[in-house]
């Protein structure tokens, strides 16, 4: 379920690491709580973020939830497909669904992350 | 059998842009009795627009028969109960429209003579008489335009006072039961919120109070009753905690109901409140508003209120522009007149002795039903319930039916549904207000209902899933609404 | 009832409420009175405003014909009595008449979003003004001088506290438009919006043209704000516009000495999720019926909070009602009639006197009182039951010789006669 090569945040991100490039998005838990998903509010490619700080957020009808970047560093792209097709993040969260890519600054924070499995334990914890 | 709605003959009736037809007027206008004018002559051709595309073009006939059909698709307090937790839906007194339409105040040009307004003048005299009387306060300001606003203006106010005194502090103390203009206010105020959670009996937590009021925190919003519909018993400590730190305390007064003629915010430590004239004091609700929230002050914030304010000059009233601490205005003109007319009209028909009674029948009703539906719905707290009770899904919810469902199938016994998931203290909250109109016969019709209701979950929980049945519509997709939103009509 | 509960009284329901704040007396005021004494003690105050007379103010409250159908329709219970409309399914009259209006409002000012009213037009104009910072990320705000006096003090107070500078711009003498060089001279990077009246408290049609290419020449928005719905049936809408602030109190809404009224934002769809206040959508229900329901709620205060777009709950929504019935009875004809004849009457009594500016006007305009104050004049003309214009020097001092008129399609002939004549 939880793809091996990512990596977790307690507040339900996932980042994959490619290079110096950082995909992230929301976990399959994340999306499962949020309900139907109708917007993704993102931050402009160029925007600094750092890791843990708010970096936009992720409505369903009655809630808003904040995203915390896994990563510092720099937005270079955000997905274009979420503008029009928000529910992707309901139906494909890991893979077509990705919010945004970010250039790292600080590679050594993916250490702070949880791997599948703890995050795995993590979720079934919280239950 | 527990009575049900029968689906009712609802005409279908298109939007008024799909029933227009070009030529058909509804309108009449006298002819000029002067010359008429060119108008790409008197305002320039460049600045006369074309044609007001898509714009209705119906019959007189035409135009009556569409509202008045889709008037016929809503509820209404005229039809029956809306339990609204907090929300006061009372009956809206028909007298009180009639005054509000007497030529002399419904046509008062808010510029005109002050000695050709005193009628006007008096009213809201009166009015903020009758209220700092109610509440126990000096002074009231009627300019506030609903109760939100009237939130923002004893915060600006309250960052007035403090600022006079060198430090207008940084943050504003608000429980997590709290209606969410509070927050939303205290921001626009530019404050910062901190939240304080309630204590295990659901009532503000005196000991946290304690030890988080410092010289950073400028107020305490608070509900009395709170949202809970409980009493805070520790008003009087609460307020002294913070006033010892040369904090304030502000009281949203949406619960006035349940405290006139019983006990009064000035009494109890409150530096400010505000009230819900739209709530407590019977004005209608119109689908969403127009509403007015004045704002009742102690005699320390009065400087500060928004300007004009009235005085008395002879034998007559004036205003009052030379209020140097004022923080301003925060409409044009003086407040919505319309609705406080209506108030004052509600307080002259009561009196004192029927306010009173008011909140003790209020209050009787809530316990009423609380009674009632105790043995068939989770009560989260057993502190004794004032003009609202608030239960929780819990049960239900062991059958996969959550308050929102509950709240539905009430729709198919000819109720409005009770206010779902708020307060947020409360998982899966169902906030039930029936107010002092509701009769016996009226209260045992409604705990009925929720009773069958309960019944229901336990024998055909799916059933209640899917209610509505007898409304002009089904549940509406809130999703597909908010994905792609269609926010007006345009042609094909 | 009280079996049920398990008390004995009604006042022990009251007993667990600390002795020290039970009220110990009854509250002073008077015995309730009966609904004829009600009416009467409201007549009586009616008779001590103004009766009988014929009114030339303006200055952002109008007088204008009320169709009979608006009282029709809102005095209906299930308009009157009923709540905002969180529950679709036994809303959707509510529902539908709104999103009629988001669209009739749409069609009038040329924009592409707009949201079920504000408070009113000064309170859309200071929240116009909060979402221009929101969508640009910039702090400072430019306003004309010709803007409604009242509505810039209300913009002052709301911005006053979140760190958003407010700076005034002039307008010129002759013309009573604004001063273009004095608006490019105040311009900068960190303005996030120009705010500009039109036809503006001078009754003057502004220049709103040059100044967006001014505001949008730095990156900041153009709020264009009305508060003579009426002049919309004959003056082009701004198409510079990216946002539109207004009062609707001229469709059907008694001046009921200054409220309630039904202000309005209306905005291109890019800044759609910035706006404040209700918004209706179209959607289907699960028969897949075309219906409406409430949406967008995560800008707005009940789930937002303290991050919500503005903190306003109730609205004026049966004004709004008011105003989509004035604006159905009107209709697409009628408006624009409604609107040449406000011109043609203002044109009329201007052409008997001396406009002080040359501007082009649409039904108000500003005159000189040569000779004697313009309260002086005023009390001329309370004695024949006319209230005069509104004096100027309470809110302009360089204008304390001069008063904003005000002839609409109400205004009679031998009265405007009257008005010009004393000014001779």
């Amino acid at each position: 379920m939880y793809p091996e090569n990512f990596r977790y945040t307690k507040e339900h991100e996932w980042v994959r690491v490619e290079g110096d490039i950082g995909t992230i998005g929301i976990t399959d838990h994340a999306q499962q709580e949020l309900g139907d998903i109708v917007y993704a509010d993102l931050p402009k490619p160029g925007t600094s973020v750092a890791q843990g700080a708010t970096a936009g957020s992720v409505e369903s009808v009655k809630a808003v939830s904040d995203i915390y970047a896994p990563v510092s560093g720099q937005v270079t792209e955000i997905n274009p497909v979420l503008a029009d097709a928000p529910e992707k993040l309901n139906e494909d969260p890991h893979g077509e669904a990705w919010l945004m890519k970010i250039k790292l600054s600080a590679p050594a924070e993916i250490g702070k992350l949880l791997s599948a499995a703890e995050y795995q334990k993590y979720i079934e914890a919280e239950k | 059998m527990t009575p049900r709605v029968q689906p009712h003959i609802s005409l279908h009736e298109p939007l008024l842009f799909e029933r227009s037809s070009p030529g058909k007027v509804a309108y009449q206008l006298p002819d000029l009795d002067v010359p008429a004018v060119n108008a790409g002559e008197a305002l320039g051709t460049e600045n006369v627009r074309k044609e007001i595309e898509g714009f209705p073009e119906v019959s007189e006939v035409e135009a009556l028969r569409h509202y008045t059909r889709l008037s016929t698709w809503n509820y209404a307090i005229d039809y029956g109960m809306y339990p609204l937790g907090s929300c006061t839906m009372k009956y809206n007194p028909r007298v009180n429209e009639v005054v509000a339409r007497l030529d002399g105040l419904s046509w008062a040009h808010p510029y005109q003579p002050e000695a050709l307004a005193q009628g006007s003048m008096e009213i809201m005299a009166r009015l903020e008489a009758a209220l700092a009387e109610i509440t126990g306060m000096d002074a009231v300001t009627l300019q506030p335009a609903a109760g939100a606003q009237g939130e923002l203006t004893a915060i600006l106010m309250m960052r007035a006072l403090l600022a006079k005194r060198g430090n207008p502090r940084k943050k504003i103390l608000i429980p997590d039961s709290a209606h969410g203009t509070n927050p939303a206010s205290a921001h626009i105020a530019g404050y910062a919120v901190e939240n304080i959670q309630s204590s295990e009996t659901g009532v503000l937590d005196v000991g946290a109070l304690e030890r988080i009021v410092d010289e950073d925190v400028a107020a305490l919003m608070v509900t009395n009753p709170n949202t809970l519909g409980v009493f805070e018993e520790n008003i009087l400590r609460a307020a002294d905690i913070l006033h010892a730190k040369g904090a304030l305390l502000y009281m949203d007064g949406a619960n006035m109901n349940a405290l006139m003629g019983i006990a009064r915010p000035g009494d109890f430590g409150v530096d400010a409140l505000h009230l819900n004239l739209h709530k407590t004091f019977s004005t209608p609700h119109g689908g969403g508003g127009p509403g007015a929230g004045p704002v009742a002050v102690k005699k320390v914030l009065e400087p500060f209120l928004p300007l004009p304010r009235l005085k008395r000059s002879g034998k007559k009233w004036a205003y009052d522009y030379k209020r140097k601490y004022s923080v301003g205005r925060v409409r044009a003109f003086y407040g919505n007149f319309g609705v406080l007319v209506r108030a004052l009209a509600y307080i002259l028909a009561n009196g004192g002795p029927g306010l009173r009674k008011v909140t003790t029948d209020a209050v009787l009703n809530a316990n009423y039903v609380r009674k009632r539906l105790e043995p068939f719905y989770d009560l989260p707290y057993s502190s004794p319930s004032m003009h609202e009770v608030v239960f929780s899904d819990e049960r239900q919810a062991k059958q996969g039916v959550h308050t929102g469902d509950i709240a539905k199938r009430l729709i198919d016994y000819g109720f409005h549904p009770y206010t779902v998931s708020f307060p947020l203290i409360v998982h899966g909250a169902l906030m039930i207000e029936p107010t002092e109109t509701e009769t016996k016969h009226e209260l045992d019709r409604f705990t009925d209902a929720m009773i069958s209701i309960a019944k229901e979950v336990e024998t055909d929980p799916q059933m209640v899933k899917n209610a509505p049945y007898g409304t002009r519509t089904s549940r509406v997709d809130e999703v597909a609404a908010a994905r792609k939103p269609v926010l007006r009509w345009k042609p094909a | 009832m009280l079996d049920v509960i398990g008390v004995g009284s009604v006042e022990d329901l009251f007993a667990h409420l600390p002795e020290a704040v039970r009220l110990k007396q009854p509250l002073d005021l008077p015995a309730g009175i009966s609904e004829y004494e009600v009416v009467e003690y409201f007549s009586a105050r009616a008779a001590e405003n103004a009766t009988g007379y014929s009114c030339f103010l303006g200055a952002g409250a109008y007088n204008h014909f009320r169709p009979v159908l608006v009282d029709t329709v809102v005095s209906r219970g299930e308009f009157l009595t009923s709540y905002t409309p969180y529950q679709a399914e036994i809303s959707q009259g509510t529902l539908t008449t709104i999103f009629e209006f988001q669209t009739m409002i749409c069609q009038l000012t040329g924009m592409d979003v707009a949201n079920a009213s504000m408070y009113d037009g000064s309170t859309a104009m200071a929240e116009a003004a909060m979402m221009a910072v929101r969508a640009t990320g910039r702090g400072r705000v430019l306003v004309a001088r010709s803007v409604h006096p009242e509505y810039r003090a209300v913009l002052r107070t709301y911005s006053e506290n979140q760190g958003m500078p407010v700076e005034e711009f002039g307008y010129v003498a002759e013309a009573g438009t604004i001063d273009l060089e004095d608006l490019d001279r105040k311009m900068d990077d960190l303005t996030a919006a120009v705010i500009v009246q039109s036809p503006n408290f001078f009754g003057i049609v502004d220049q709103l043209p040059a100044a967006a290419e001014i505001a949008h020449g730095r990156g900041a928005l153009l709020i264009v704000v009305f508060t003579e719905a009426v002049s919309l049936g004959i003056l082009r809408p701004s198409a510079e516009a990216d946002i539109v602030a207004g009062e609707l109190q001229s469709f059907a809404i008694a001046p009921s000495y200054g409220g309630p009224y039904a202000g309005v934002i209306a905005t291109r769809d890019k800044y759609v999720r910035q706006m404040p206040g209700r918004l209706v959508g179209q959607t289907v229900d699960t028969r897949g019926n075309r219906a409406f329901c409430l949406t967008l709620a995560t800008r707005e205060q009940h789930i937002r909070r303290e991050k919500a777009t503005s903190n306003i709950c109730t609205n004026q929504a049966l004004l709004a009602l008011m105003a989509s019935v004035f604006m159905t009875v009107y209709g697409k004809q009628g408006l624009r009639e409604l609107a040449e004849q406000n011109l043609a009457k203002a044109h009329y009594l201007s052409g008997q006197l001396r406009p002080r500016f040359c501007g082009k006007f649409f039904n108000e305009f500003v005159v000189k009182a040569a000779g004697r104050t313009p309260d002086e004049i005023n009390k001329a003309l309370l004695k024949k039951k006319i209230i005069g214009g509104l004096p100027l020097g309470r809110f302009y001092p360089e204008l304390a010789d001069s008063m904003l008129l005000c002839a609409t399609e109400m205004s009679r002939r031998p009265d405007m006669d009257v008005v010009a004549e004393a000014f001779q």
